[in-house]
């Protein structure tokens, strides 16, 4: 390779090692983030136009603002981000494994004048006296230190947590793990979505990009779907589905789930997100003539012109499972006749009848009486579908982070070296420190560490 | 609701702070910043009692629905600002700079003036998409996070005010009056960089947990809903800080701004996307 070939690659081997790099990445990544927080994603070519008109729309599309987060440009800046992790640990982690593992075990001038923790301490006691005085002294109140003699000096070395320095480098990594977890995800795993109607069941599910349904391998049955409020309101408590896995016609798994306690079978999990009606209600009355006190039970749907006894109808014009806090309602219109002739703006004498109170309509004085004994509603459940092989990746990933960027932030290096050599007919001793987290604090630590260092050497 | 009673006074005790730590600036008499120190202490006290017993309240009202004192604007905007004073009380037995209470003291009465004043405080049981323990973990998280950026922001300013004179003086030397009262820029930028320190870990948490529950609850961890998004643009700027500080040229002033620019995007990420755009987190109607 030529000079010149091998400075560019030099070049290009920098940059995507420097620091400055990761950080205009990161400013970018910031700020291009908030373009799809502004433009909303993945919606249909009819309302970009309605809201922005059809020439800003094209811009968009070439752009790629209707589906950033995935557009060539910013999947590219990831990319950048993902090349300046893997350049930036490849460069200094090597540095830093010597660093560790083949510290500097023999101080010399040179380095005590990098430290910004230096004393010297001179004192009259033989040299091997406050070689082993300095060696208790360290071993007690910092930790045990290789020693080295060389050429009549004694060298002392002792660090701590030497680890520490490894904490940046696992978040990087965190990083680069969660990545490869979320492609794990986009390429072996799908986000898909089905509705069962209560009582059937389905052996495939809808992926949300696609059009043809996936194969499950397996049956998923929904044997009832429910609501339920809180007591005396009309807020949701909970939406349950009672889902059965089965295989071959056989029932494998039972689950009722709800939001937030989904189904798992076979790395395929369901998740309660929707439901609906389908087709009208079916309900169930008991309807009393008050003269002759004879009682009859009703089945009537939505709508339905049901006979009553002695030639008049009623039907269901309205129904709410939950009418006023007072729980399952229907509003019930009576009228004269059967083939009764509607006159269009006519109105009928309609009334509420409450499912929880079956007494009620009695109080009304009309000719019958009602009571909702039941009611039938099929409901089908919608479901999340997702498999996602990548997720355990993304959550180790995670787990690093968290780890690495604590012991990086919050834990410490430290080192301490002492050389101990005949100066005139006295003993020398210099003694460095220094610690690549929280310098402050160390400084107070090693003023101690020193101070008393110098009173256990004069004993 | 004896709780709301409690954070009444809360209030009225972090106003009281406040503003003896303001006149500590010019009066700098040692006594009423210590008067401020201590309406600091009364109100936290206070507040810790009133988030306890409005837990307790959710389940006499609630019965077995009861739940942490996390669940909507309200209740998280209280709790915000019980961090962000937890925070400056630890920051003030670890450096006893009075001059700091006047520039984060009113980022708590004033969540608290807004909530006692703007937001709901009913305590209402929890809709299906929030029954999950994954909402504590996640809402404390967060505000612990954010706490920690907002006392970094206040700092910041400090920073900014101090060096900013200090450059306009003669040869740098350190500035008098009302500003003497300020830590050195040093300390200052130190605290800036330990703040942000505790609060990004904080803020990662927050995150995953986030996508944790997102997972659990929906199968999906990363959705690039606005919120999502706009917490991964706090995170973004705050690992830009994290790496200016060993840049030249990136430390000081320009840290300072972006430690400024990371809490402005913080706030934006908790009230300005659910006031302005749409999407998952759907307590900012409350």
């Amino acid at each position: 390779m030529s000079a010149k070939n091998r400075s560019f690659v030099d070049h290009i081997w920098e940059f995507f090692c420097s620091l400055k790099l990761a950080i205009i990445t990161l400013i970018l990544l910031a700020v291009t983030s908030i373009i799809g927080t502004v433009i909303q994603q993945g919606k249909p070519a009819q309302e970009y136009i309605q809201e922005y008109g059809e020439s800003t729309y094209k811009l968009f599309l070439a752009l790629d603002f209707v589906d950033m987060y995935h557009s060539w440009w910013f999947l590219t800046l990831l990319n950048v981000f993902a090349i300046n992790l893997i350049c930036c640990s490849i460069k200094r982690l090597p540095r830093i494994l010597k660093l560790v593992r083949e510290p500097n075990r023999v101080a010399e001038d040179g380095l005590y004048r990098t430290l910004s923790n230096f004393e010297e301490i001179v004192t009259s006691a033989s040299l091997q006296d406050v070689s082993r005085k300095a060696q208790e002294y360290v071993t007690k109140n910092f930790g045990k230190p290789d020693v080295t003699e060389q050429d009549g000096k004694v060298y002392l070395f002792a660090q701590k947590t030497a680890w520490a320095r490894f904490g940046v480098y696992v978040t990087h990594i965190s990083i680069l793990i969660i990545f490869v977890g979320a492609i794990m995800g986009n390429v072996w795993g799908y986000k898909a979505y089905v509705n069962v109607v209560e009582g059937t069941s389905t052996d495939e599910v809808w992926p949300r990009s696609g059009k043809e349904p996936i194969k499950l391998g397996f049956e998923v049955r929904c044997d009832r779907f429910a609501v339920e409020y809180y007591p005396g309101s009309t807020r949701p408590k909970e939406f349950t589905s009672d889902l059965v896995v089965l295989e071959n016609g056989q029932e494998i798994l039972k689950k009722t789930i709800e939001v937030n306690d989904p189904l798992s079978y076979k790395g395929i999990t369901f998740y309660q997100s929707s439901y609906g009606q389908m087709g009208d209600a079916q309900f169930i009355f008991k309807v009393t003539e008050r003269e002759t006190g004879t009682t009859k039970e009703v089945r009537a749907r939505r709508g339905e012109m049901i006979s009553l006894p002695g030639g008049g109808g009623f039907r269901v014009v309205d129904f709410t499972e939950q009418f006023q806090n007072f729980g399952a309602a229907a509003r019930i219109e009576v009228v004269p006749e059967l083939d009764h002739d509607h006159k269009p703006g006519e109105k009928h004498a309609s009334f509420v009848v409450l499912k929880a109170f079956p007494e009620f309509d009695s109080r009304r004085g009309g000719k019958y009486i009602f009571s909702l004994q039941d009611f039938k509603q099929k409901y089908y459940t919608g479901l999340q579908v997702a498999k996602d092989p990548g997720v355990w990746v993304v959550w180790l990933g995670c787990f690093l982070m968290v780890v690495g960027s604590m012991s990086a932030f919050f834990l410490s290096h430290r080192r301490v070296w002492l050389t101990i050599q005949p100066v005139d007919d006295k003993t020398g001793i210099k003694v460095g420190a220094s610690a690549h987290r929280n310098q402050p604090a160390f400084e107070i630590y090693f003023d101690e560490f020193k101070k008393n260092l110098k009173t256990e050497l004069s004993e | 609701m004896l709780s709301v009673k409690l954070f009444n006074a809360t209030t009225i005790a972090y106003f009281v702070s406040m503003i003896m730590f303001i006149a500590f600036l010019p009066t700098r008499a040692k006594v009423v910043a210590l008067i401020g120190t201590i309406a600091a202490y009364i109100g936290f006290v206070l507040q810790t009692g009133a988030l306890g017993y409005r837990w307790y309240e959710s389940y006499q009202l609630l019965g077995a629905d009861g739940r942490a004192p996390l669940s909507n604007l309200y209740e998280s905007v209280v709790f915000f600002a019980w961090t962000i004073v937890m925070f400056y009380l630890l920051l003030d037995l670890k450096y006893k700079q009075r001059s700091i209470g006047a520039f984060v003291m009113p980022f708590a009465f004033l969540g608290m003036t807004w909530a006692q004043l703007g937001l709901n405080d009913a305590i209402d049981p929890l809709v299906p998409a929030l029954q999950s323990n994954w909402l504590t973990y996640h809402v404390i998280t967060c505000f612990l996070g954010y706490a920690a950026f907002a006392i970094a922001c206040g700092v910041s300013i400090m920073y900014l005010i101090k060096a900013g004179k200090e450059e306009n003086n003669a040869e740098g030397s350190p500035a008098g009056g009302i500003l003497s009262l300020f830590p050195s820029v040093r300390i200052l930028d130190d605290i800036n960089y330990k703040a942000i320190m505790v609060g990004f870990p904080l803020l990662s948490l927050g995150i995953i947990t986030g996508a944790a529950w997102a997972n659990y609850a929906w199968g999906t961890y990363w959705s690039w809903d606005p919120k999502e998004t706009w917490s991964l643009i706090v995170w973004f700027i705050y690992a830009a800080f994290l790496h200016a500080r060993f840049t030249r040229g990136w430390v000081g002033k320009k840290a300072a701004w972006l430690s400024i620019i990371g809490f402005g995007a913080t706030i934006f990420c908790y009230l300005g996307v659910n006031l302005v755009l749409s999407g998952l987190h759907s307590y900012g109607g409350g």
